[in-house]
């Protein structure tokens, strides 16, 4: 046996001893994995080695790939607990900020296998294109008798296996559409294929003058790279969607029975399951907390600004931001009653509801597919009877389809589209589906959420200079302590002001409570109301109070800051025409204030989550096309139920996936400049469906009385479908 | 025009070869990072044989 191994074994393998070979074959199936790393921060040839030579010098790693288009690097590393955190802390040590990208959601990201097939067929639609186009300039030039049939011929050569190959999409789309008795955009394209490729071999066979070979080629490579500049910019959208996504890691740290951590994936977890939760990481799951004090910001959930405090035995729903201390949350409810699954049914009944939208794609399909069949057969019936030679009138009736074939129409609305998204792609606005753009344009009235979309999100101290400043010191002082972002806020204040903090000795954070220190002996509190002993207050808004031994508590008072471009976004809304409403969960003091601030007049305060989706309903009910746009998982329903809806990145997943717009770079000033690119942008298709219309009115009469050539038709179809993507193509510009 | 029986086929194939090069880019992935490869024909470092990034992708 030992014989017959090292005669079928290679060379290189009988040369090392076989359980080396065992050993590497085992570590690379089992032990070794693929973790995808997001370097947002690379951009050069020095990025890309700098990054796979410092990799690779590692002994864990085999393998590192850096692709410079997604920013990301693809490495091969051995199976060790904690790994990704070392490697990201390695590359952000190197100057690469490193982010990890969740491994099982990219694997949605499956090849674009019908990109690639459509890009095939493309391609050779456009060799044959060319081809033909150079074997017809001889017979557009005048070319007789033996050299036009040996012409003739090569084009059909050439022309039938490609049209068969290349316009398949088209034969495929016309057939479903034609089983269930509907006409679109497909049918009259597949029937134009056909007749002209049909018409011609005729016509070849029987020596005649005019064949629309290509024509027919023609035909299919514009509406070919209409149906592919359609399917790619469907493609990057959702990509970038996937990796947005996949920027999310889910993930939870266990407490086994027997006291060890173990981070495991959120599917692992189980009802019963002990999960610690660290201050300033967000509660994986809903549970009730078992140890520890703490304070939770809701704001993502309920659009509620005002941390919540927990102690053992509170229920905490998955999302909201551990803000101070600790906790150990035991899981509850993992199945059908989480927050989660309610809203992910009321986004359900909120996408079912909706009246499905015709594209103005559609729009002209059904006006124009129809008139075209009807246009082509009287002209086929009208020159059969009048002259009653039928090989004309088939020859009419072809030239009929051919010049009024969609050439123009099937790039008006996809090349409008793809300079429309790659424009809002560089302005940081993501835009998941091109339909949203059209919608995008009628849109009359903005509803906005307030808590994480009008705002940041994040408190700011408000009576700061009302404050003693002997007060200020001290509370400044505290503030250096604690992570708490009210105790940020107070920092941020002091820089501001210049306070120079107080001495203060022995800060102790007490989770949930607030902080305590000793000031001259005497004990200094910052914190909850209660804890400061303070029985009764009748401030209506987030506060922390201050008291000094045994002095009278001082309110300092809080107010989510508004982003700073809010206020230009909602008066270049309003400018435009288009009326603003804040819709929000909050309490109605602070959603007042924001809305006075802005100069909205409607405002809707304490709002569920049902009843965003009602008030949005209502506001359609009345004739309104409403754009929603907000962040939170109260606002993912309400942003599938609107009109159009736009989201931030730094939304929750199911917000996210519910829009149709997300602002990758949380810039709220987008919303408005989005609508007005969407105006433009419809304007611009329905110009291109004038100019089609145009290219169509002068060339119709022409074919219907039977004047139409091969070399007219080249030109009417190349003129037509080359205007209208150069107008689209005004759109990507800066204007 | 004899000499049309030779260009024609020569143009067809040298047109044919770069679809069939077209093709073959498609089919290995080359066009899965193009800022990548504008920025790696720069480096000094010798790229023979990359590790495919991911048979996927």
């Amino acid at each position: 046996m030992a014989e017959t191994s090292s005669i079928a074994a290679c060379p290189a393998c009988v040369a090392i001893p076989t359980d080396l070979i065992k050993s590497a074959g085992e570590a690379q199936s089992g032990q070794s994995r693929r973790i995808e790393l997001s370097l947002p921060s690379i951009h050069c040839a020095a990025c890309i080695s700098g990054v796979e030579t410092g990799l690779s010098k590692l002994p864990e790693i085999e393998g590192a790939r850096v692709n410079l288009t997604r920013k990301r690097v693809t490495i091969t590393v051995k199976d060790i607990p904690g790994i990704e955190t070392y490697l990201i802390d390695l590359l952000t040590s190197w100057g690469y900020p490193a982010k990890e990208l969740d491994s099982a959601a990219l694997d949605q990201e499956v090849v674009d296998k019908a990109g690639r097939d459509l890009l095939a067929r493309l391609a050779v639609a456009g060799f044959a294109m060319m081809n033909v186009m150079l074997l017809s300039f001889s017979v557009w030039g005048g070319a007789e008798g033996a050299t036009r049939e040996m012409m003739h011929w090569i084009s059909a050569v050439i022309a039938l296996p490609t049209v068969a190959f290349s316009g398949v999409p088209f034969f495929k789309n016309a057939w479903t559409s034609l089983r269930v008795g509907r006409l679109n955009m497909d049918v009259p394209i597949s029937l134009a294929l056909i007749l002209a490729s049909g018409v011609s071999l005729m016509e070849t066979v029987e020596g005649g003058e005019h064949a629309y070979f290509d024509a027919a080629l023609s035909l299919t490579f514009f509406l070919l790279l209409g149906r592919y500049l359609d399917h790619r910019t469907r493609a990057v959208a959702r990509s970038a969607a996937v990796e947005l996504a996949a920027l999310e890691v889910h993930r939870a740290e266990r407490i086994n029975t027997d006291g060890t951590r173990e981070t495991v994936p959120m599917d692992a977890l189980r009802e019963g399951d002990l999960i610690s939760v660290a201050a300033g990481s967000r509660v994986p799951v809903d549970g009730v907390v078992s140890e520890g004090q703490s304070e939770l910001d809701p704001s993502m959930l309920t659009g509620e600004t005002m941390p919540e405090a927990v102690e053992p035995g509170t229920p905490v729903i998955a999302g909201m931001l551990n803000l101070t201390g600790a906790l150990v949350v035991r899981a509850e409810g993992l199945g059908e009653d989480t927050l989660l699954q309610q809203i992910t049914r009321l986004v359900e009944s909120a996408e079912a509801s909706k009246n499905k939208y015709t594209s103005l794609a559609e729009k002209a399909a059904t006006i124009y597919a129809p008139l075209v069949h009807i246009l082509s057969a009287v002209a086929f019936l009208f020159w059969g009877f009048y002259s009653g030679d039928w090989r004309l009138a088939v020859n009419i009736a072809a030239a009929v389809l051919i010049i009024t074939c969609p050439c123009a129409l099937g790039l008006a609305v996809p090349a409008v589209l793809t300079a429309a998204s790659g424009r809002l792609f560089r302005n940081g606005v993501l835009l998941k589906e091109g339909i949203a753009l059209e919608r995008l344009a009628e849109v009359d009235t903005v509803v906005f959420d307030k808590g994480g979309t009008l705002t940041t999100g994040r408190p700011q101290l408000m009576n700061g200079s009302s404050v003693s400043v002997s007060d200020m010191r001290v509370a400044v002082g505290m503030a250096r302590a604690s992570v708490h972002p009210m105790s940020k806020a107070i920092g941020e204040f002091g820089a501001e002001m210049g306070i120079t903090p107080a001495e203060l000795i022995d800060i102790v954070e007490e989770p949930g409570m607030g902080t305590r220190a000793l000031l001259d002996g005497q004990e200094v509190r910052l914190g909850r109301a209660v804890w400061c002993g303070v029985e009764r207050h009748n401030v209506q808004q987030s506060a922390s109070w201050l008291r000094i031994g045994a002095g009278a508590p001082v309110a300092l008072l809080f107010e989510d800051t508004m982003r700073p471009e809010a206020a230009a976004t909602i008066t270049s809304l309003l400018a435009d025409g288009v009326d603003v409403q804040i819709l929000s969960g909050d309490v109605p003091k602070p959603v007042q204030d924001a809305a006075e601030k802005l100069g909205v007049k409607t405002w809707i305060a304490e709002a569920t989550p049902a009843d965003k989706v009602a008030v949005l309903n209502d506001l359609a009910d009345n004739g309104h096309k409403v754009l929603m746009v907000g962040d939170g998982l109260n606002d993912a329903a309400a942003l599938a139920g609107a009109y159009v809806s736009i989201s931030l990145a730094s939304a929750v997943d199911a917000s996210r996936v519910s829009a149709d717009l997300i602002l990758v770079g949380d810039d709220l000033s987008q919303v408005s400049k989005s609508l007005r690119l969407a105006r433009l942008a419809k304007r611009r298709i329905l110009e291109n469906f004038t100019i089609a219309a145009v290219y169509n009115l002068i060339a119709v009469p022409i074919a219907l009385m039977g004047f139409a050539t091969p070399l007219m038709a080249a030109l009417a179809m190349s003129g037509s479908s080359i205007t209208v993507s150069l107008n689209a193509m005004r759109l990507g510009r800066k204007s | 025009m004899n000499i049309l029986a030779v260009l024609i086929p020569i143009s067809l194939g040298l047109g044919g070869v770069g679809l069939l090069a077209f093709f073959w880019m498609m089919r290995h992935n080359q066009y899965d990072d193009p800022d990548g490869n504008a920025n790696r024909i720069l480096s000094d470092r010798f790229d023979d044989a990359p590790a495919e990034s991911s048979e996927d992708a």
